[in-house]
């Protein structure tokens, strides 16, 4: 069946079942509730003083009754220095747990350990956000016994609610924890700020592991998971690598492309009428989507104006704006550097966030409904606006869905920005490879080589025309790029569907088939 | 004007996208001995492939005397560049001997004569002491450029930062290109990471008459646009000196009072120019 972005979509699929293709980013939400039934979450005993200490990992994984077919889920907030996953995943794997289904809210490059365990059908089922690496060219290729399901930040919190993701078994790292379980990311020597992603997991998963490297007295403050979901803790010698958990500062970027891509992006945010007091803001982690953040900095400080929140994935940026009185507070449902743990530790306008808080579509209070504007990154970008952040050229899994649909949706402004292509691969393109975000939650596209006014927005267009910014139809930069690159052959696949991208409501939006070889 | 390495294809192709009026595609000093001719090919399939959109396009082709120059000449003149930059240009006879090869070139390919423009860059104390010379040489010159870094080296001076052994240089050549009325270039600004260091200097060489500057990152691109482009109290200014004046042409009156001060021919000279440079049009005023 098609989806309404045109995209073939299976209405069955083995290991997922019936599969409701997209009908467009608000159809399921006009109702106002959710159609589908949602699943309580489970009410534990324990009795009285029972200790919830375990001496190691794999002691705390036995007691929770591993089997096969279980679901287990982890955070990502560790980045690049996670070492919990990997070790949880090796000690289910010796145990001789098998046909588990890994359900990280994310997979990083720290994860490629896990690969064997994929290839052996110990994992026969993942529900990411993003896959990178060897990871993602296996699950393309085709290794996992049933199809992967890519999902947003919020879709992923929804699809918990659903039961649709049911979460068996959950170890959650933190940086600080006590002897109950009150844990937190915000303090200790590996820590990583937010654990915004992990809450769902802990109010939902049937039996809960806290792995800490830092058993503080009890009570542990704050506490971004409690207690009383807690089952057991275990204390290790460390939960990762810190200087790939949380890096030093994040610094803009030098790149003379994404500084110019930026300085363009900033001046159509600013020519929108949404740079005002008490505006809100989101923008990517690095490279031009961050770089636009210097320069709106630069603006609202020149025409003094105060915004209201920032909102995400943190960077220490976004903590200078806030310390500097330019935005009132801060909703951080991910961290990504030092400084940001230590902000959200000190500063009481840093709040931490659930992801359901975040971007769950069928929270009606979720920030990224309050979100003015949005700056996101795009693999490719295709004439309608669709984007591809999932798949690179090549067809293998590379990136993440993350909160480009969720923020996407939500945000009064959207400005994707990217090069128009990079080497001799487009970015801005007739067809992208896998949509993850549709055309219809995109504004505006800039790149290094003119700006592309989605035609819904008329009015801005008009605007951007008449100060004499660089405008053009995307179909025009399109062939543009092709003149300059040429028409790359198209990439082999088979008819067999290894993964679905599910929209954030739950409906699938495209899907991944596997790369023929 | 943003240099470009010609044996560089991603700067190559995406050079034009970073607002630089100019850019030149280097087939000379960036470009080490062992990939002159890659750069050649590569540059020769940029200006055939690539639209540069309103960039000016320059090529720097190397000397006629080294090993390549020639034959850079047979690949870039068909081509037809915007401007053909002459490095280490000393004499007119040497520029005698470009011309003839270009203009043979042009008459094998059935191009004409005036079109391609010349940029004659001086780097070496024989061609600042020669400079009004070779400016107005041929009506094709319409720049004059100065190397800092080989005219520093030929004159042995001591590394300095402040410019001042080749501030003599600068003087004369602003002076041969405004006789001639051309355009004259500075030299690039070798520290990319020292923003005020090139605001001081773009500012300095704006006051001696220069009209435009190298630049070697595109990071330099906005603050020397910054410092060159009029400010909109500059702008106002002129187009009232302006409007002033076509009234008082139109009663015969040639030095007039604005704000006080006196207008003559020169104030309103400077006064076109700066709508020129704002891009103005002048019979919108």
């Amino acid at each position: 069946m098609k989806n309404s972005l045109d995209r073939d979509i299976p209405e069955f699929l083995e290991g997922l079942g019936q599969l409701q293709p997209f009908g467009g980013a608000f159809t399921k939400l006009k109702k106002g509730w959710m159609d589908e039934t949602t699943v309580p979450p489970p009410v534990k005993a324990k009795l009285p003083h029972a200790d919830k200490m375990c001496n190691d990992l794999k002691e705390a994984i036995l007691k929770t009754n591993p089997h096969d077919g279980m679901t287990v889920s982890f955070h990502h907030h560790l980045r690049g220095g996670d070492d919990v996953l990997v070790k949880s995943m090796q000690i289910l794997a010796e145990l001789g747990i098998k046909d588990i289904t890994l359900a990280s809210s994310s997979l990083t490059s720290a994860h490629e350990p896990i690969l064997p365990y994929i290839k052996d059908g110990t994992i026969s089922q993942i529900y990411t956000s993003g896959i990178r690496g060897e990871l993602g060219k296996a699950v393309a290729q085709g290794c996992l016994k049933k199809p992967f399901v890519i999902h947003s930040h919020g879709g992923r919190v929804r699809a918990v609610h659903t039961g649709r993701i049911k979460i068996d078994l959950t170890i959650l790292a933190a940086s600080a924890a006590d002897n109950e379980g009150n844990a937190t990311g915000s303090h200790g020597p590996s820590a990583f700020g937010s654990m915004g992603y992990a809450s769902i997991d802990s109010w939902y998963a049937s039996q809960v592991i806290i792995v800490t490297d830092n058993l503080v007295d009890y009570p542990c403050v704050p506490q971004s998971i409690r207690q009383n979901c807690v089952d057991y803790v275990v204390k290790v010698d460390s939960i990762g690598d810190p200087s790939k958990i949380a890096g030093d500062t994040t610094r803009i970027t030098k790149s003379p492309m994404d500084l110019r891509i930026a300085h363009l992006a900033a001046k159509v945010i600013e020519q929108s009428g949404e740079l005002k007091n008490g505006f809100s803001f989101q923008v990517g982690a690095g490279g031009a989507s961050l770089a636009v953040a210097k320069y709106i900095r630069e603006i609202m400080k020149a025409r003094e104006i105060k915004g209201s929140f920032i909102l995400g994935g943190v960077t220490s940026y976004g903590v200078d704006m806030l310390n500097e009185g330019l935005f009132r507070s801060i909703f951080d449902v991910q961290s990504f550097d030092a400084a940001v743990s230590s902000s959200l530790m000190n500063n009481q306008y840093h709040i931490e966030i659930p992801a359901g808080l975040y971007a769950n579509p069928f929270n009606c209070g979720c920030m990224t409904n309050k979100l003015d504007v949005v700056v996101l990154g795009a693999l490719e970008i295709d004439t309608d606006f669709n984007v591809n952040v999932i798949t690179g050229s090549e067809g293998y899994v590379r990136g993440a869905s993350g909160g480009h649909s969720d923020t996407a949706s939500g945000a009064n402004l959207t400005v994707a920005v990217c090069p128009s292509f990079r080497g001799r691969i487009p970015i801005v393109k007739k067809k992208v490879h896998t949509i993850v975000t549709p055309g219809e939650s995109i504004d505006v596209l800039v790149t290094e080589r003119g700006i592309c006014v989605n035609p819904q927005q008329k009015e801005l267009k008009k605007r951007l025309i008449e100060a004499g910014y660089p405008v053009k139809e995307i179909t025009d930069l399109a062939n543009e790029v092709e003149k300059i690159t040429g028409v790359a052959q198209d990439v082999e696949f088979t008819d067999r569907v290894v993964g679905v991208v599910e929209y954030r409501d739950g409906s699938i939006i495209d899907v991944i088939r596997q790369v023929k070889e | 004007m943003l240099y470009i390495p010609g044996n560089n294809p991603a700067m190559l192709q995406q050079g034009g996208v970073y607002g630089a009026d100019g850019i030149l595609l280097d087939l000379e000093d960036a470009v080490a001995l062992n990939q002159k001719d890659a750069a050649r090919i590569l540059v020769s399939h940029m200006l055939k492939h690539i639209d540069y959109d309103t960039c000016e396009v320059t090529v720097r082709v190397n000397h006629i005397d080294t090993p390549f120059g020639e034959e850079d000449l047979h690949a870039i003149v068909p081509l037809q560049p915007h401007a053909l930059r002459i490095p280490k240009v000393e004499t007119t006879e040497e520029l005698q001997r470009i011309l003839d090869i270009v203009h043979k070139i042009e008459e094998a390919h059935g191009l004409p004569h005036d079109q391609m423009k010349l940029h004659v860059m001086i780097e070496t104390a024989l061609g600042v002491e020669n400079v009004y010379k070779l400016a107005r040489f041929s009506p094709r010159i319409d720049a004059i450029s100065i190397g800092g870094q080989d005219l520093a080296a030929d004159m042995q001076l001591v590394k300095a930062n402040d410019g001042i052994g080749i501030d003599y240089a600068r003087k004369q050549i602003v002076m041969a290109a405004k006789s001639c009325k051309i355009d004259v270039f500075d030299t690039v600004y070798v520290d990319v990471d020292d923003e005020d260091g090139l605001r001081v200097e773009a500012e300095y060489i704006k006051k001696l008459g220069f009209t435009g500057k190298a630049i070697i990152n595109p990071r330099q691109i906005e603050i020397v646009n910054d410092v060159f482009t009029p400010t909109e109290k500059e702008i106002r200014k002129a187009a009232k000196i302006y409007k002033a004046f076509e009234r008082n042409k139109a009663e015969g009156i040639g030095v007039f009072a604005v704000d006080g001060k006196m207008v003559d021919a020169p104030v309103v000279q400077r006064a076109i120019r700066v709508l020129e440079m704002a891009d103005v049009d002048l019979s919108t005023l």
